[in-house]
């Protein structure tokens, strides 16, 4: 009777680990799911990002990073990159659009066999303070199964209730988009820490800054009926001569609030170019390795760890649930085929 | 005198508590680390090199086993519950060193890189496949549950030995000195 008890109890304390007594918790399973109800599934593909193009080519960096980070990444010299262009969202068959967020995942060949992974967007903040944030906005602007539109009351108490949404959203907005994957920057989001060889710590957020000219996104240009028009303009630009971009390293004082990812940084903070980013090879996801490589933000090097930015584990817990939700399913035809990249 | 033998030998004890307590912990870590948002990360950064950690002590004891002179069971205890308890502990074994090899594997079919503490990290052991991967995770979970369902029959079965049967089976693996009666 007693051992039952006994056993019974340690058996309790595991499920209690498990978040078994806590159905309405957040977890990483919870969240994906809500992607899914929002998007639906689409076999093989990302939860979110689902529509994407592999890239590869190389990091030159000019050594100026390594007084900020011990990462074997900074030392003078050339390090081999994949990566992935992609548009936000779980269909893969979404029509190219200069206001839908654009995203470029990253992993850089370590010499030493470490790595780096970074998932970037071309958003100058991030609309969500929070995991919860962020779920609750997509529970809130799941399409009304009448109307197939979100409910325009549901969103506004979202609203309401998210002033550092709303104010994000300012912010996102009073940045024009570009009119391609080319020469938009992409940035961090998340603020990281950077860690030197004396162990001191910064704060730090990092953008890639395009070497190709800014160009508005014309309405001529989007109005076009070829759904995949921004992917395409990529491959063809890629084929004619290699993509570049500027590492910039933005470093953060006291007072910048590294755990909020919906501030933008004052003006005027220290900026180090740390190298240059060239990309010169694309390639469909039926045949690129980037397909089937989860960029997690927080596969980092040594010399740099994550800041206290609650949205960086969850990010990695995320990604890792939409992973192995894909992993395991039939891998199904891609937009941006081979037979688009070669046209 | 060997006869006279009713304990694991020190260098067994130790290895058995240390084990017993890198497991548990494991398991919790385990089982919180999937349901979790905020901590996961920096559960996952444990459980990795705490798998391997248990994968290194699970063969050093395994051989160490080879070596040793083991306690006789209690005459308290029947053929029959001399085999279960045998084949339990192989199970035992089997399951710490093959669990820690899948999720080596699963990381390193998934292609992520198998990070220890720092730069150190483990090669992959198996190549980029993500249905690979998809298999060795299912994999991972389901022992990791056997491998609980197990311990919890092994804790039950010590319990009732000592708390019911009152035959001193604990005393041969207890941590501290046990003097021959």
């Amino acid at each position: 009777m007693g051992i039952g008890v006994v056993i019974v109890c340690v058996a309790g304390g595991f499920l209690y680990l498990g978040g078994w007594f806590s159905p309405n918790a957040l977890t990483p399973a919870r969240f994906v799911d809500a992607f899914e109800r929002a998007d639906g599934v689409y076999s093989g593909f990302r939860r979110n990002h689902a529509k994407g193009v592999g890239v590869s080519g190389y990091f030159e960096s000019n050594g100026e990073g390594a007084r900020l980070s011990k990462a074997v990444v900074f030392r003078p010299g050339r390090v081999a990159v994949i990566g992935r262009f992609s548009f936000g969202g779980g269909d893969p068959n979404v029509a190219d659009a200069p206001n839908s967020v654009r995203g470029l995942g990253l992993l850089f060949w370590l010499p030493d066999g470490e790595e780096w992974r970074t998932a970037m967007v071309n958003l100058p903040v991030f609309p969500f303070q929070t995991p919860q944030a962020f779920y609750d906005n997509l529970v809130a602007s799941q399409p009304d199964p009448k109307t197939g539109k979100p409910d325009p009351e549901k969103m506004a108490a979202f609203a309401a209730s998210h002033p550092a949404t709303v104010r994000a959203l300012s912010i996102i907005r009073s940045h024009a988009p570009s009119s391609g994957f080319d020469n938009t920057a992409f940035n961090s989001l998340n603020a990281f820490l950077f860690i030197d060889a004396a162990g001191k710590s910064i704060p730090v957020r990092w953008t890639l800054a395009p070497v190709q000219p800014f160009a508005a996104d014309s309405a001529a240009a989007t109005a076009q009926t070829d759904k995949n028009y921004m992917f395409d303009t990529l491959i063809a630009s890629i084929l004619q001569h290699p993509l570049q971009w500027h590492l910039i390293i933005t470093i953060g004082q006291t007072g910048d609030r590294p755990n909020d990812a919906t501030l933008a940084w004052p003006d005027g903070r220290e900026q180090v170019d740390v190298g240059t980013l060239t990309l010169d090879h694309i390639e469909s996801e039926e045949t690129s390795p980037a397909r089937d490589i989860n960029f997690d933000p927080l596969v980092l090097p040594s010399g740099m760890a994550p800041s206290d930015d609650p949205l960086l584990s969850a990010r990695s817990a995320i990604y890792s649930q939409s992973f192995t939700r894909r992993a395991g399913e039939a891998k199904t035809p891609i937009a941006i085929s081979a037979a688009e990249v070669r046209k | 005198m060997a006869s006279q033998q009713t304990q694991f030998t020190v260098l067994m004890r130790i290895l058995h508590w240390l084990l017993a307590a890198m497991v548990l912990t494991m398991l919790g870590i385990g089982v919180a680390m999937v349901a979790s948002l905020g901590d996961y990360h920096r559960l996952v950064s444990i459980h990795r090199p705490l798998g391997i950690a248990i994968l290194i002590l699970v063969v050093i004891r395994f051989v160490n086993r080879q070596f040793s002179t083991l306690p006789p069971f209690p005459a308290t205890m029947s053929s029959q519950e001399r085999f279960v308890a045998h084949a339990s502990e192989v199970l035992l074994y089997a399951l710490l060193f093959v669990l820690p090899l899948v999720g080596w594997g699963m990381l390193s079919a998934a292609r992520y890189p198998i990070l220890l503490y720092g730069p150190l990290h483990l090669p992959p052991i198996l190549p980029h496949s993500v249905m690979l991967y998809a298999f060795l995770r299912r994999t991972h979970t389901a022992l990791a549950y056997v491998l609980f369902l197990a311990f919890i029959a092994h804790f039950g079965a010590i319990l009732f030995h000592t708390l019911v049967v009152r035959d001193g089976l604990f005393s041969r693996m207890a941590p501290w000195r046990v003097r021959t009666r």
